[in-house]
């Protein structure tokens, strides 16, 4: 396990991310608060720009990779058994790669 | 090799084996209580619970917000579907984002304890509680500035 997402590495992974999401949500968030968007044309403009779409692309990687470490240690806590512990890990993984394809798809593949 | 060692320096082995092996069990033995219902946490303690469980809680709607957003960005007809969600919805996601928020401050705590800031007992359970109340005084806010 030394080389994949445990130890000092995802802790400090988790708290790299957090921090990033952070600075996004206080963005997103004022934006919506004191910017609402007026009609469906103006929300569209938003997300399809350049810049909310690139963010959002870093907001879902921190996500997803906050999400496994988190998720990975609640599993590892709480699920002994073997099986079990495998299991639940890779519905885990699996969920969030499907979050993550279909986040790109919204996200960067415009329809 | 144990027994013989302890001959050698005229120590009655047998006891000494013994009350260490005693000793040992002891420890294995020692009355665990964890009664969840019947333990009274710390406050400390609900904020760190509470922040598992609001990270659980973020990570199972996921799929449900990228069904919003990508319904609001289906087009006109999807945005307006989105724009008037029945209460019963808005409720839940008013209780998603009292969960951002709590997640959000308690783990700015941790990242401040992880720095050695607040790390004694009374800061601690001082910024326990003041994470607890800022949570739902943000969710609160933001309602009232939304309305």
């Amino acid at each position: 396990m030394s080389g994949g997402l445990s130890g000092q590495r995802a802790w400090l992974l988790q708290r790299l991310s957090a921090a990033l999401m952070v600075v996004y949500l206080i963005y997103v968030v004022q934006h919506l608060l004191f910017r609402p968007p007026t009609d469906f044309a103006a929300w569209q403009t938003w997300w399809r720009g350049g810049f909310m779409a690139l963010s959002s692309t870093f907001f879902l990687l921190a996500l997803i990779l906050h999400a496994w470490v988190g998720g990975r240690d609640i599993i590892l806590d709480y699920v002994r058994p073997l099986g079990a512990r495998i299991t639940m890990l890779c519905l885990l993984g699996a969920f969030l790669i499907f979050c993550t394809l279909w986040a790109i798809r919204i996200l960067l593949v415009t329809t | 090799m144990k027994q013989a060692l302890f001959l050698f320096v005229g120590l009655d082995a047998q006891s000494i084996l013994s009350e260490h092996d005693a000793m040992t069990k002891k420890s294995h033995n020692r009355p665990v209580f964890l009664d969840l219902t019947r333990i009274q946490m710390p406050i400390p303690a609900i904020v760190s619970i509470l922040h598992r469980l609001t990270g659980l809680l973020l990570i199972l709607m996921v799929p449900f917000l990228l069904c919003l957003l990508e319904t609001s960005l289906s087009g006109s007809e999807g945005y307006a579907s989105v724009m008037s969600l029945s209460l019963p919805a808005l409720l839940v996601g008013l209780f998603v984002i009292w969960g951002l928020f709590h997640h959000l401050f308690s783990g700015i705590r941790f990242l401040l304890i992880d720095l050695d800031i607040g790390v004694d007992r009374a800061t601690a359970r001082g910024s326990a509680a003041a994470v607890l109340a800022a949570g739902v005084v943000a969710t609160i806010l933001l309602l009232v500035i939304w309305l």
